[in-house]
């Protein structure tokens, strides 16, 4: 058997064997890649809206930093969430090095920018007169902005589904600030990393297979919403 | 602006949600990989928890790292292994109660055909004949308590450390990782014996590595405890000279001691 069939054995086996270790990192991976996306998406939303709604001066500025910040490497971004959550760091007194929740805070700084400029991009592109109708119509902004995102809908969800597939994958952040620490910040791809340096690659590739599974899970029911939410 | 009255609710969320949902005590520890990789921890953290009541979680990184770690307050209690490193630290009042704890020794490993030919040597003419006849070897270059022995051995073998030579590979990954990537390549390495007996318990017969170094006095490999000075903010020092004196019993000490693969015991309990 090559490595890869073995892996594919090895996770089913895993996954039957109620393996603690293994339903943990589950657990930790959905957990704080789901606040992750929810703080990214409350935050992003509204900011793209305002990206790319509002005329402001440094407009194209502001969409280049977006832009550029799209490439922020993980590792980055975990070393720069350590130094500030560190307890010799500005955001030392919450505690949150080496938790979930610091976990989740780098993982907003990932996704952040994704909903942003997609957001923004959708805005851009919708029908010009939409505006036109809600604001004759006597929309307030708050009223623009659901109307807009209402009819944005779709570009969102794949703005939120590229996030989501971006945190749910991620491994610099969740090591760096997590810490890898078993049954607590131990994340699927933090184990793999793990497994992997142990040299059991076996139980790697099958960690890799359940966290593909969660992926299909996950875009397999938003493909579902989608149909059932027809414009 | 009504997206800022959302911003705040946000942040107010996210530091809720993380402010602990934690029963008992947390005793916050870095250690090397080699106490990890090998399962120590996982055998004797339940044992303390149900000791003390106090959970234990340590983060696994090289003990140049966990030295790091220590510095900037984050954990509360290291278990290292690089003796001049930790007194330097404990000098700088970076730590304090450093306790001995247990030992092994290192070992060098290299192919089992042995292209160098250094079989049975002492570590110094060894590492003379590997830059001699230029046969690989691999550092893990991370600044680990491993890597720091093996530096200081290269030191004393010839002076310097060949760092910029082409059959020296340092790997910047942890040990098990290393003596993987050794056995691939057909290299040599320094390893602690414990990761290496629980690589060869993992690999079993396809095992294709063996030990060409051992048993000379300057392989001694010394695990220490140090407390992260009590100046540094939230610092428990109380939990963690609990776990020092816990882990320096006599019951724990035998625990170590009982501690094997392959029937080899990876670790010898040397609490004073």
């Amino acid at each position: 058997m090559t490595l890869f069939t073995e892996g594919f054995v090895r996770a089913l086996q895993l996954l039957a064997s109620g393996d603690p270790g293994v339903y943990s990192a589950i657990g930790a991976t959905v957990t704080v890649s789901t606040w992750s996306l929810a703080a990214s998406l409350v935050i992003g939303v509204p900011a793209g809206f305002m990206l790319g709604y509002c005329r402001f001066p440094g407009k194209r500025i502001v969409r280049t930093i977006v832009d550029t910040l799209l490439a922020l490497p993980t590792v980055f971004i975990g070393l720069v969430v350590y130094t500030l959550l560190s307890r010799s760091g500005p955001l030392g007194e919450l505690n949150l090095l080496f938790s979930l929740s610091g976990i989740a805070i780098g993982q907003t700084v990932l996704g952040l920018p994704i909903i942003i400029a997609l957001t923004a991009s959708q805005v851009e592109t919708l029908d010009q007169r939409l505006y036109s109708t809600l604001i004759g119509l006597g929309a307030r902004p708050a009223q623009v902005l659901l109307a807009t995102v209402l009819e944005a809908r779709f570009g969102l969800l794949a703005a939120a589904v590229t996030a989501y597939g971006r945190i749910l994958t991620e491994v610099g952040i969740s090591m760096m600030v997590g810490g890898n620490i078993k049954y607590h910040t131990r994340t699927i791809t933090t184990a793999i990393a793990l497994e992997t340096g142990k040299g059991e690659f076996i139980t790697g590739i099958a960690l890799g297979l359940v966290l593909l599974a969660i992926a299909l899970v996950v875009n397999g029911s938003l493909s579902v919403l989608k149909k059932r939410w027809p414009v | 602006m009504f997206w800022q009255k959302l911003l705040f609710p946000v942040v107010l969320a996210l530091v809720l949600i993380s402010s602990p949902v934690q029963a008992g005590e947390i005793l916050m520890m870095a250690t090397t990989t080699s106490t990890d990789n090998t399962g120590l921890l996982d055998y004797l953290a339940p044992v303390f928890e149900k000791d003390t009541g106090i959970t234990l979680r340590w983060v696994a990184v090289g003990t140049g790292k966990a030295l790091q770690l220590g510095r900037n307050c984050d954990v509360d209690i290291l278990f290292v292994h690089a003796p001049a490193a930790e007194k330097k630290f404990v000098k700088n009042g970076f730590g304090t109660n450093r306790q001995q704890v247990m030992y092994n020794d290192f070992v060098i490993i290299g192919p089992v055909e042995d292209p160098a030919g250094i079989k049975g040597l002492t570590p110094n003419a060894a590492l003379k004949k590997i830059e001699k006849k230029q046969a690989l070897f691999l550092s893990r270059g991370d600044n680990s308590g491993t890597n720091k022995k093996e530096r200081a051995l290269w030191k004393q073998a010839l002076g310097w450390v060949p760092e910029k030579q082409q059959w020296y590979l340092q790997t910047g990954q942890g040990m098990l990782s290393t003596i993987n990537m050794a056995a691939e390549k057909k290299g040599y390495t320094l390893t602690d014996r414990g990761t290496w007996i629980k690589y060869m318990a993992q690999k079993g017969e396809a095992n294709q590595l063996m030990i060409v170094v051992e048993g000379d006095s300057g392989l001694f490999n010394q695990y220490s405890v140090i407390t992260i000075n009590k100046d540094c903010p939230k610092v428990q020092t109380a939990l963690a000279d609990r776990f020092t004196r816990w882990v320096t019993s006599e019951k724990i000490q035998q625990l170590i001691k009982d501690f094997r693969l392959l029937g080899q015991p990876l670790f010898i309990p040397s609490a004073k």
